[in-house]
């Protein structure tokens, strides 16, 4: 076992290494000479966890925007929500998200469907107007059927009357 | 290190027994009513029954039982189809027909049952059947000679035979299943992690269309129950849902959300020839034919809650047809398309209601607050519906007047999203 373990680690560094060498890029196009431009000793920094979307205490990290009871409009809380989230979704035209709209259990699963949907509208219809593409956003439905609180109170309620933002 | 990586594979092991480990298949039936008049109706035992798999008139009685229309007596002894009977002898203990027969094994290995329903009052044969089947299906056979014997005596063709088609969640795992009309010979159509709502089955029972979220969205997608074949009828841009088959088989009505909010269209059963029949900024959705396929009863909120209404199948102007109570979902129109049946929210309570169309009498069917999915049998003459009763789902099947009710539950965990097939050719 211990022996498996050795040669899966040894295999695993490897590929690394072999993989971090080929991702090494050649430039083709520069000068070998060429002394007059910037400092050719200078090292810019590049950060890959610089995007803000990481940042577990930025504002991009609250994804949920709640709605009342038989409410389907996005509320002051949520527009903040809605309006990080554009501001992101405007400078990272690369960037996609769905939207997933959600009920508490209450009702039919087809009418619950459609009310979801009705939420999730509502914060794509929120994000679009202020400019987002929308071919950057997909506002689909689980009505009750994922509920993310299972209990049958009106605490679990109000937790699955929620549309959240999924990158 | 050796010791808990061996703990560690065990408690693998422990888990993936638990979840492979086959679920109670069948469903267990609780009778709670009958009907208003009952025919009473002896039942002989058949000659040999012993020799198939199951016993043949076992199943005829539970069948007639269950239906709320028959009183069984116990013949007590073997009759078979050519024993001379003595009508006065089966009048005087009451009984208004009395069922005989036979079983045996035919040379290829099938199973033949041969029986007769005898008129004890008019002293006739009403009708007499020779049915043979793999060992395997003998409970169909019950199942058809049962349907004979309602049918002979009461008029209405039999549903014994006929079949439903259910979700069921146990753990993470959710099951599209298709089991017999009284619970037993469960089959499994779909496994998948991700939630199935809505089945619906073709008009010559070989499909069924459903809603899946196996694409993290919902999808509707129909399956064909003997080859397996799924194809994607409607995958557009966001929610995809409420499919419903028209009588002929040939197109499919649904709610689609690609324009917006969720709104009703129809489609060819293969998904091309996509096409809109409501055009409103609110939810149109649960789009069903009317029998006669001229017509389509959909859920709306266009009045502020949900309502239903009736549409021609080419769109354009809609009927308000349910006006008690402010929550008014999943219609359901009658074989016959006399009735209408529906869930309604009243004092909090969600129940079944049906509603006479050609007088506007509406009957309350369930009262335990939780009813959802309803479904006619096809001889229209009872309502299949989910109720939540209890922390567990089951289905509930009651008769159209609300005499009869029987209830199914199963061990194996949620039951919901029962939907009743067609007669069988």
């Amino acid at each position: 076992m211990m022996k498996h373990l050795k040669t899966l680690t040894l295999l695993l560094s490897s590929v690394a290494i072999l993989s971090a060498c080929s991702s090494t890029k050649l430039d083709d196009k520069a000068k070998v000479d060429d002394r007059s431009g910037a400092d050719a000793r200078s090292v810019s920094t590049v950060n890959t966890g610089s995007d803000a979307l990481n940042d577990p205490k930025g504002v991009l990290a609250k994804r949920s925007v709640y709605f009342g009871f038989d409410k389907y409009d996005v509320n002051s809380e949520g527009k903040q929500v809605v309006e990080a989230h554009s501001k992101y979704l405007n400078a990272n035209k690369g960037r996609k998200v769905v939207i997933q709209g959600n009920t508490d259990e209450r009702g039919g699963s087809e009418y619950n469907l459609a009310l979801g949907q009705k939420r999730a509208e509502a914060v794509r219809k929120s994000m679009s107007l202020l400019g987002v593409s929308d071919s950057q956003m997909e506002a689909v439905s689980f009505g009750k059927e994922k509920p993310k609180a299972t209990g049958h109170d009106e605490a679990s309620w109000a937790e699955n009357r929620r549309a959240d933002i999924v990158y | 290190m050796a010791s808990l990586l061996r703990t560690f594979f065990s408690v693998i092991l422990f888990l993936l027994s638990v979840m492979f480990t086959p679920a109670q298949a069948q469903l267990r039936v609780e009778i709670s009513g009958v009907g208003a008049s009952q025919i009473p109706v002896a039942i002989a035992s058949f000659a040999n029954e012993a020799m198939a798999p199951q016993q043949v008139t076992a199943i005829i009685r539970a069948d007639l039982e269950r239906s709320g229309f028959f009183k069984i007596i116990d013949a007590g002894r073997v009759i078979t189809e050519e024993t001379p009977v003595n009508h006065a002898e089966w009048r005087s203990k009451g009984a208004d027909a009395l069922v005989v027969g036979s079983v045996q094994r035919l040379s290829d290995g099938r199973v033949e049952v041969r029986y007769r329903l005898l008129d004890t009052i008019k002293s006739v044969s009403l009708s007499g059947l020779t049915l043979t089947g793999q060992p395997q299906r003998t409970r169909l056979l019950g199942h058809q000679i049962a349907d004979d014997i309602y049918e002979k005596l009461t008029g209405v063709r039999g549903i014994f035979a006929t079949r439903m088609a259910y979700v069921t969640r146990a753990g993470r795992e959710y099951r599209l299943e298709v089991a017999d009309a009284d619970g037993d010979s469960v089959q499994v159509a779909l496994r998948s992690n991700e939630p199935i709502i809505s089945p619906a089955w073709s008009p010559d029972g070989t499909k069924v269309a459903y809603v899946s979220f196996e694409h993290k969205k919902p999808v509707v997608i129909v399956q064909n129950l003997v080859t397996r074949q799924r194809t994607v009828v409607a995958n557009y841009k966001g929610s995809n849902s409420a499919p419903s088959w028209s009588p002929d088989g040939s197109r499919i009505a649904l709610a689609l959300s690609r324009d917006g909010l969720t709104q009703v269209y129809v489609t060819n059963a293969d998904g091309s020839g996509l096409r809109r029949l409501t055009n409103t900024y609110g939810i149109e959705t649960e789009p069903r034919f009317s029998a006669d396929g001229q017509s389509i009863y959909f859920t709306s909120d266009r009045s502020g809650g949900p309502q239903i209404y009736r549409m021609s199948v080419h769109g354009g102007h809609a009927e308000r047809i349910t006006f008690k109570g402010s929550y008014n979902i999943s219609p359901r129109v009658s074989p016959d398309g006399k009735t209408l049946a529906y869930i309604s929210r009243r004092e909090g309570g969600f129940n079944l209601y049906a509603l006479d169309l050609t007088n506007g009498q509406e009957l309350r069917l369930s009262d335990e607050g939780r009813a959802e999915s309803p479904s006619f049998s096809p001889n229209g003459k009872y309502l299949m519906y989910a109720t939540g009763s209890g922390r567990r789902g089951a289905l509930a099947v009651v008769s159209v007047d609300g005499r009869v009710k029987h209830r199914l539950t199963t061990r194996a965990g949620d039951i919901r999203e029962p939907s009743w097939g067609p007669f069988m050719k």
